[in-house]
C-alpha cells in the first residue's frame, strides 16, 4: 500500500532537507515531492528523519525472557524511533551457532517492530578462549561478533579474533574494562564511592582496556594487512574522557576503531548514588560531570561516532535489591531519542543533524551497513518526531518489560510519533492523527 | 528542624539535636540505674529488628533498650528465614510492615539497604549498621561515652585507628563528633584508608594520629582483608598499627581508650590495654542501650507527636 506523508521538514545526518511531501512506495521512498497513494497522512510540520539504528541492545532471548522477549523488545525500539537495532549474545544459552542466528531473525520477522539484527558471541561461551565460527555466523546473517557483558582478558585471543573476523567482514565490540581494576566495584571509584561505602570501580580500568585494546587492534590489523583484510574494532560504552581521547587518537593515527557513547554515560553523573538506588548501576558505572562534558564533546567532534543504547532491562525485583546484588543494566530504548534530543540539541545546541547521524550514519558505518538517508529509491525506514510537545517519561506506560528508568518523571520533547519499517508502520502515536 | 522520621546516618544533623539526644540519653541511663529498670514511655508500640546480617550484641543492645520502654519486640534474622528461601529483600520488609509495626531497626550487610527500606516502609527506620557505610547508634554510644570524660568535645583531637577504609563505625564518627567541635584523625595503613572521609583528616602515620589525642578509637581488623590483598600480612599489620601501652603513651595522660567489639586481643590492640584503667568498652556498652532507648524514643515518640 502506498502511503504519503504530507507536511513535513526532513532531516536526516547530513543536514536540514526543507519541507517534503513524502511518498512511500513498495517500501521505499519514491519521491520527496509528493504524489498519489492510497493513504495520506499530515505530519503537520513536525519532523521527518530516518529511523534510528541502535548498534547495541540486549533484548534477553532465548532464556532470559522474563526480562524482556523479542516482541516487546522490538515494539520498544519502534517507540523509541528506532528502525534497526543489533541484539547482543549474552544471553542463555549463548547465541554462538548459525542456526540460532537463523531462528531469531526468523522469529522477529513475523513481530511488529524494529528489524531485528543479530550480534553473535566471538568465543564460545563467551568465554574468552575458542573462537566462534565467524564465516559461518556471518553467512546466518550476523553483523558483529562480540562477548559484551564479559571483558576480553586474554589479549591474544581476541588479536585472532580480530583477524578471523576481518576475514569474514565482520567488526568486533568489546566492553572495555580491565577485571582486575575494576574488582567488585558496583559505581564510579573516587572520593564519592568513599563517602558511601561502596566498592569502586575506576576511570582507569577501562583507560587501561582500551590502551591494551587499541595495541591489539594495531596488531590484527597489520596481520590482516597481508591478507587485504582490515579488521573493525568497535568499542562498546565508553564512559570516561580518558578513554574516549585514547579513541580519538587512535582514530587519528587511522586505526580503524569506532567508540559507543550511552545515552546514560551523556546524562547522568555518579551524584545519583547519593540516593541509593540501584536503577542507576550499570557498568562502566556514571562517572564525574567532567566525564559527561568531556563525552559530550567527543560526540559532537565523532571521535565517538556512534550512540548504542545499551539498553539492558531487568525486572523490577531484580532492580529493588540491595546495591551489590542488583544487576547491572539500565532501560533506555523507550527514551533515549528524546532525552538526547532534549539534553543535547535543546539544552546544549548539538545540531539536530549531528545527533541524527550518530544513531544512525555512525553505527551503520561501524556494523557495515549502507548509510541511512532521505532520498528517492531509499527503504521507508523512517520516524516522525515532535519537537514542540514535551511529555513526562512515565516508566508505567513502556511496552518494554523493564518499566522502570533512571530518567522517570523528566521531561523531555521530540517523542517519536511514527516509526515505519520497509513502509510499514510499527508505532504510531495518538497524538499522530 | 522537625521530628526525626528515620535514624539513618548524620547527613543534614544539626548540633543541637544531637545534644537533645544525648541528654535524653542520660535520662535514660537514670533509668538503667534503677532497680525496676522499666519505664511505660513506648508502651503500645511494636519494633522489630530486621538483621540481614548476623550480630549478637547490637541486636540484644537494641531489643533491651526497646523493652526496657516497654515496646513490644519481634526479631528477623536472615539466618534460616524466607530471605533464605530466595524471598527479597523488599519482600521481607513489606510482610513485616503488614504486621502493623512501627518501627525497624535494621542492619544490613551493603551500604545504602537502610536508606531503600527507608523509601519502602512506612516507621521510622533505624540504621543498625549498613556494610561500610553508616552505624550511627554505634557513633552516638561513642560520643555519648567520649563527653563522660572529656565534659566536651570541643577542640578535643579523637584518633580513630585501624580498618577505617571498611568501617561504619569511622565513617559515621566521623560524621558525628566534628557536629560536636571534635577534630577527628583516622589512621592506618594505606591499603586500609579511603580516599576521602568527610569530616576526618587520613593519615598512615600513626604516631602522628596519637600525639596529644584526647581519646583513641581503635577498630577491629577482620582477616578478610589479607585475602583481599588489602594487607600483606597480620605481623605487618601488628607492627605498624596494633595500639599498644607504648604507643598509647603519645596521647594525652587519662586518654580513653574505645573499641565498638568484637574485639582481637592482640591484634588491633595490646590485650592487656582491654582490661586497663583507660579501657572504656564496658562504659560503651551500657551507654548503647541509653543511646538507643534515646534513639527509639524520639522516633516513636516524636512521630506520634
Amino acid at each position: 500500500m502506498s502511503l504519503l506523508i504530507k507536511n513535513a521538514r526532513l532531516v536526516d545526518g547530513s543536514g536540514e532537507l526543507g519541507r517534503g511531501d513524502v511518498l512511500v512506495e513498495e517500501g521505499r521512498i519514491a519521491s520527496l515531492e509528493g504524489g498519489d497513494a492510497e493513504r495520506v497522512l499530515d505530519a503537520g510540520g513536525r519532523w521527518l528523519a530516518p529511523a534510528l539504528t541502535d548498534p547495541h541492545v540486549h533484548l534477553r532471548t532465548p532464556g532470559q525472557e522474563v526480562k524482556e522477549d523479542l516482541a516487546s523488545g522490538l515494539a520498544a525500539a519502534a517507540r523509541g524511533g528506532y528502525g534497526t537495532i543489533v541484539a547482543m549474545p549474552n544471553t542463555e544459552p549463548v547465541i554462538e551457532e548459525p542456526e540460532q542466528v537463523r531462528a531469531l531473525r526468523e522469529e522477529a520477522a513475523g513481530l511488529a517492530g524494529a528489524r531485528l539484527l543479530v550480534a553473535a558471541a566471538l568465543t564460545r561461551g563467551q568465554e574468552g578462549r575458542r573462537l566462534t565460527a565467524a564465516a559461518l555466523l556471518r553467512r546466518a546473517g550476523a553483523v558483529l561478533l562480540t562477548d559484551d557483558g564479559r571483558t576480553n582478558e586474554d589479549a591474544g585471543v581476541l588479536a585472532r579474533g580480530l583477524v578471523y573476523a576481518a576475514a569474514a567482514g565482520l567488526a568486533v565490540a568489546v566492553h572495555a574494562e580491565d577485571a582486575g581494576l575494576r574488582g567488585s566495584g558496583v559505581m564510579n571509584d573516587g572520593p564519592l564511592a568513599a563517602e558511601l561505602g561502596l566498592a569502586g570501580n575506576p576511570p582507569e580500568a577501562e583507560a587501561a582496556r582500551i590502551a591494551r585494546d587499541l595495541e591489539v587492534l594495531r596488531y590484527a590489523a597489520r596481520k590482516s594487512a597481508a591478507l587485504g583484510h582490515s579488521p573493525r574494532l568497535y568499542v562498546q560504552h565508553v564512559s570516561t574522557a580518558r578513554g574516549a581521547r585514547l579513541i580519538a587518537a587512535a582514530r587519528a593515527e587511522g586505526l580503524p576503531v569506532t567508540g559507543e557513547a550511552t545515552p546514560h554515560h551523556l546524562t547522568l553523573t555518579e551524584e545519583a548514588w547519593r540516593g541509593f538506588d540501584p536503577r542507576f548501576k550499570v557498568a562502566p558505572p556514571l562517572r564525574s560531570a567532567g566525564d559527561v562534558e568531556a563525552l559530550i564533546g567527543s560526540l559532537e567532534r565523532g571521535d565517538l561516532s556512534a550512540v548504542g543504547s545499551d539498553h539492558a532491562p531487568h525486572t523490577a525485583a531484580e532492580k529493588e535489591r540491595d546495591l551489590e546484588s542488583a544487576p547491572f543494566g539500565i532501560p533506555s530504548l523507550e527514551v533515549a531519542f528524546p532525552l538526547l534530543y532534549t539534553e543535547l540539541v535543546e539544552k546544549r545546541g548539538l545540531p539536530l543533524r549531528v545527533l541524527l547521524e550518530r544513531m544512525t550514519g555512525g553505527p551503520r558505518a561501524a556494523l557495515g551497513l549502507e548509510p541511512a538517508r532521505l532520498a528517492v529509491g531509499e527503504p521507508a525506514d523512517l520516524m516522525i518526531f515532535d519537537p514542540g510537545e514535551r511529555r513526562t517519561v512515565d516508566p508505567a506506560r513502556f511496552v518494554s518489560k523493564a518499566r522502570y528508568s533512571p530518567w522517570a518523571g523528566r521531561e523531555l520533547a521530540g517523542w517519536p510519533l511514527l516509526t515505519l519499517v520497509g513502509g510499514r508502520e510499527v508505532w504510531r502515536d495518538p497524538a499522530l492523527a | 528542624m522537625g521530628a526525626l522520621a528515620h535514624l539513618l546516618d548524620f547527613a543534614g544533623w544539626e548540633r543541637a539535636q544531637v545534644e537533645s539526644l544525648l541528654e535524653t540519653a542520660r535520662m535514660m541511663e537514670e533509668v538503667l540505674e534503677r532497680p525496676m529498670k522499666k519505664v511505660p514511655a513506648l508502651k503500645g508500640f511494636t519494633l522489630a529488628t530486621v538483621f540481614f546480617e548476623p550480630s549478637t550484641r547490637t541486636k540484644i543492645s537494641f531489643e533491651l533498650a526497646a523493652r526496657r520502654m516497654s515496646a513490644d519486640v519481634v526479631g528477623f534474622s536472615a539466618a534460616g528465614s524466607s530471605l533464605a528461601k530466595g524471598e527479597s529483600f523488599k519482600d521481607t520488609l513489606l510482610t513485616l510492615q503488614a504486621m502493623a509495626l512501627d518501627a525497624y531497626v535494621i542492619r544490613s550487610p551493603v551500604a545504602g539497604m537502610a536508606h531503600q527500606a527507608a523509601r519502602w516502609l512506612k516507621g521510622a527506620v533505624v540504621n543498625a549498621g549498613d556494610g561500610r557505610r553508616a552505624h550511627p547508634t554505634q557513633a552516638l554510644l561513642d560520643a555519648y561515652t567520649l563527653l563522660d570524660d572529656l565534659k566536651t568535645l570541643e577542640g578535643k583531637k579523637v584518633a580513630i585507628v585501624g580498618d577505617v577504609a571498611n568501617s561504619r563505625v569511622a565513617r559515621s564518627n566521623a560524621e558525628l563528633l566534628p557536629l560536636l567541635g571534635a577534630e577527628v584523625w583516622a589512621a592506618g595503613p594505606a591499603g586500609l584508608l579511603p580516599e576521602r572521609l568527610p569530616g576526618a583528616r587520613l593519615t598512615t602515620d600513626l604516631d602522628e594520629a596519637l600525639a596529644d589525642a584526647d581519646a583513641v578509637m581503635v577498630l577491629r581488623l577482620q582477616r578478610e582483608r589479607m585475602d583481599e590483598g588489602a594487607l600483606p600480612s597480620l605481623r605487618e599489620y601488628v607492627a605498624g598499627y596494633q595500639v599498644t601501652a607504648a604507643r598509647l603513651a603519645r596521647a594525652r595522660p587519662g586518654a580513653p581508650l574505645l573499641h565498638p567489639g568484637p574485639m582481637n586481643r592482640d591484634v588491633e590492640l595490646e590485650g592487656v590495654l582491654a582490661d586497663g584503667p583507660a579501657s572504656r568498652v564496658e562504659r560503651q556498652v551500657r551507654a548503647g542501650e541509653a543511646v538507643r532507648m534515646a534513639v527509639l524514643y524520639h522516633l516513636l515518640v516524636g512521630r506520634a507527636a
